[in-house]
C-alpha cells in the first residue's frame, strides 16, 4: 500500500486504547465499552461481570450475573466421558501442545449432537417458538428446510433434547431448577413448568443444550453469541482433564480395541503359509 | 426416542471396515494392506480412496491435484492465510498455525461452506434440468430461496473472470475431463446469471465442484476432498512471518482502533 492511501483501520464498539507516549504499539490504557480495564475493572469487577460486559456491552444485573455463574458452572466440565473432554485428553496423553488439546475440545464440542451448534439450533427454536406449545409442536412436525447444504451434518435428534434415554437426567433438572429460580419470567421458567409436555412432543427428554439455550435466550444473547459463549465455557474441564491425563501418560489411558471387518490379514505370512 | 441400550450395543471393540494398525506388523486401509498395496500410490489416490472407498484414474487424479494447485495462493492478506501468518508472527507452532487456518477455511463467503453448497446445488439442478425444468427457472428458484448461489460472483474482483478457471478448464480438457454434464450445466448457469440482472460470473468454487462431481464425487465427498486445498498457500505465509522479527507481521498501532462505542464511564458510579 502506498503512503497516500488510507490506512487499514479496525472499527470497534468494544475496545479503545491510548498508546504509551514513547511507543505507539503499546497501550497505556485500555477501555472496554467505556470502562478502564486495568485502572478500574481489574480492581472492582468479577471475571464473569467482565465477560458479560465484553459480550453485551453493559454490566449484568445481579440475577443476570448469578445466571451466568450457574451457566458457567453447568457447562465448565461435562466430565471425561464427554467427546470434547475425551478429545482434549487424547491430544494431551500424546504430549501435544496445550492449544492442540483445547482445539480438540472445541472441535468435538462444536457439533450438533451435544455441542455448541446444538445450542445454536436450540436457541433458534426458542426464538421461533418461545413459550407457545403449539409452535413447538409445529416445529417438531416440520420437515427440514430445503436450503443450502451445510458443512454441519444433519441433526439426528431435536435440538436441545437428549439423543438417548427415556427421562431427563438429574444434572439437567438441577441446572434447570437453579436457572429458573434465578431468571425472571421467560423461556427458562416456562420450560421448568412445561418440560414434560415438551418432552412428550419431542419424544426425547430435555438435555443440557436445551436448558442452556433457554437461559441464554432469556439473558438476551443471540444464537451466534450463545454458540460462541457455550464453546468458551466448556474449556475449563477439558483443560483440567487434559492436564491430568497428560501427566498420567498414554500407557494409563484407554486405547480400546478394534474389530476390523475386512482385514485382509498379514500378507507376508499368508504367502509363507501358501 | 432412542433407548440408551443402543449405546450399550456399541461398547466393546469398535467395529469398522476403515482399517487400523497392527504396530510392529502392518496397517490395514479400507480392507487393503497399506504397505503392500499403496506404498507407491499417489497420496491423492490414497486420500480420495480414504474418503470414497473408490479408486480413480490417473487422469482424474491429475485434475483433482490441479484443482488444489491452482488455488494455492500464498497471500497473507487472505483471511485464512492471515491466521497462519499471525500464528507465525506470534511464534506459535506450524501445525497449530496451519490447523487453525484450515479450520478458518470453512468459511461462509469462500472455502468449504461454499464448496458444499455449490456442489449440492449442482446435483439438485442437474436432477431438475433432467426432469425438463429450464436452467433459467432453476436459477430463479434457487435465488428466491437462498438469495445467492455460492460459486457465482466473488467477494473480491466481482466483475472480473476468475483467473483460475481458464487454467483448470484447459487442464481438465487435456485429461479428458472437460466435457462432463456438471461442468456444462455450471456453464449454462453462468450464462443465465451473466445475462440477467445479477451479472455474476462463475468462480473457481463452481468450476472445481463441477469437475469433481463429473469425476464422481458426491457433495460431502467433495467437501472432504477440498479440505487441504488452500494448505500449500498457507505454509509460505507462516514461513514468511517466521522470517520477520517476532510480532512484525501486520503490526497494529493503538491508533488503528477506531472506537465507535459508548463514552468513557466509571465502574464505581
Amino acid at each position: 500500500m502506498s503512503q497516500t492511501e488510507k490506512p487499514d483501520l479496525i472499527h470497534t464498539r468494544i475496545w479503545s486504547e491510548e498508546p504509551e507516549p514513547d511507543n505507539p504499539f503499546a497501550a497505556r490504557t485500555a477501555y472496554c465499552h467505556g470502562y478502564d480495564v486495568y485502572g478500574e475493572i481489574l480492581q472492582q469487577a468479577t471475571y464473569l461481570e467482565y465477560l458479560f460486559l465484553l459480550f453485551r456491552g453493559e454490566r449484568p444485573s445481579s440475577p443476570m450475573l448469578r445466571s451466568l455463574e450457574i451457566l458457567a458452572i453447568a457447562i465448565a466440565n461435562p466430565g471425561p466421558r464427554d467427546p470434547s473432554v475425551h478429545a482434549a485428553m487424547a491430544a494431551s496423553v500424546g504430549g501435544s501442545p496445550a492449544a492442540a488439546a483445547l482445539m480438540a475440545a472445541l472441535a468435538a464440542g462444536a457439533g450438533v449432537s451435544g455441542g455448541s451448534r446444538e445450542v445454536y439450533h436450540a436457541m433458534e427454536l426458542w426464538t421461533q417458538c418461545g413459550c407457545m406449545l403449539n409452535a413447538w409442536q409445529s416445529a417438531f412436525a416440520a420437515p427440514p428446510a430445503n436450503g443450502k447444504m451445510q458443512v454441519w451434518p444433519e441433526a439426528e435428534h431435536p435440538p436441545g433434547f437428549a439423543a438417548y434415554g427415556g427421562r431427563c437426567a438429574q444434572p439437567v433438572l438441577q441446572t434447570l431448577a437453579a436457572l429458573s429460580a434465578n431468571l425472571g419470567p421467560g423461556c427458562t421458567q416456562w420450560l421448568a413448568d412445561n418440560r414434560v409436555r415438551l418432552e412428550t412432543l419431542a419424544d426425547h427428554p430435555m438435555a443440557m443444550p436445551g436448558v442452556i439455550a433457554a437461559a441464554l435466550t432469556d439473558m438476551g444473547f443471540t444464537p451466534t453469541a450463545g454458540e460462541m459463549l457455550s464453546l468458551m465455557l466448556r474449556l475449563p474441564g477439558a483443560a483440567a482433564h487434559a492436564l491430568e491425563q497428560g501427566e498420567r501418560g498414554y500407557r494409563r489411558f484407554p486405547f480400546f480395541s478394534l474389530d476390523i471387518g475386512n482385514d485382509p490379514g498379514p500378507v507376508q505370512k499368508a504367502a509363507e503359509a501358501a | 426416542m432412542k433407548d440408551a441400550s443402543l449405546l450399550a450395543a456399541f461398547e466393546g471393540p469398535l467395529k469398522t471396515n476403515m482399517g487400523g494398525c497392527f504396530p510392529g506388523e502392518r496397517a490395514v486401509f479400507r480392507g487393503h494392506d497399506l504397505h503392500a498395496e499403496f506404498s507407491h500410490a499417489d497420496w491423492m489416490d490414497l486420500y480420495v480412496f480414504g474418503i470414497t472407498g473408490r479408486h480413480h484414474s490417473a487422469a482424474q487424479l491429475k485434475v483433482l491435484h490441479a484443482i488444489w494447485v491452482n488455488t494455492s495462493y500464498p497471500d497473507p492478506r487472505l483471511w485464512n492465510n492471515r491466521v497462519a501468518a499471525l500464528a507465525g508472527s506470534a511464534r506459535s507452532t506450524g501445525t497449530l498455525a496451519m490447523s487453525a487456518a484450515l479450520a478458518a477455511s470453512e468459511a461462509a463467503i469462500y472455502g468449504r461452506q461454499i464448496d458444499i453448497a455449490i456442489a449440492d446445488f449442482l446435483v439438485r439442478a442437474k436432477v431438475q434440468a433432467e426432469s425438463g425444468q429450464s436452467v433459467q427457472d432453476i436459477v430463479g428458484d434457487e435465488l428466491r430461496v437462498n438469495r445467492s448461489i455460492g460459486g457465482y460472483g466473488r467477494p473480491v474482483a466481482k466483475s472480473a473472470p476468475d483467473e483460475r478457471n481458464a487454467t483448470i478448464f484447459a487442464l481438465a480438457e487435456e485429461h479428458g475431463c472437460g466435457n462432463g454434464a456438471y461442468l456444462n450445466l455450471a456453464k449454462e448457469i453462468e450464462a443465465v446469471l451473466l445475462a440477467g440482472r445479477w451479472r455474476m460470473r462463475m468462480n473457481y468454487a463452481a468450476a472445481a465442484a463441477a469437475l469433481a462431481l463429473d469425476i464422481g464425487l458426491s457433495p460431502r465427498e467433495y467437501y472432504l476432498y477440498m479440505l487441504p486445498a488452500f494448505l500449500a498457500g498457507m505454509s509460505p505465509c507462516f514461513v514468511d512471518a517466521m522470517q520477520r522479527p517476532e510480532l512484525a507481521t501486520f503490526p497494529l498501532r493503538c491508533a488503528t482502533l477506531v472506537y465507535e462505542g459508548v463514552p468513557r464511564r466509571s465502574w464505581t458510579v
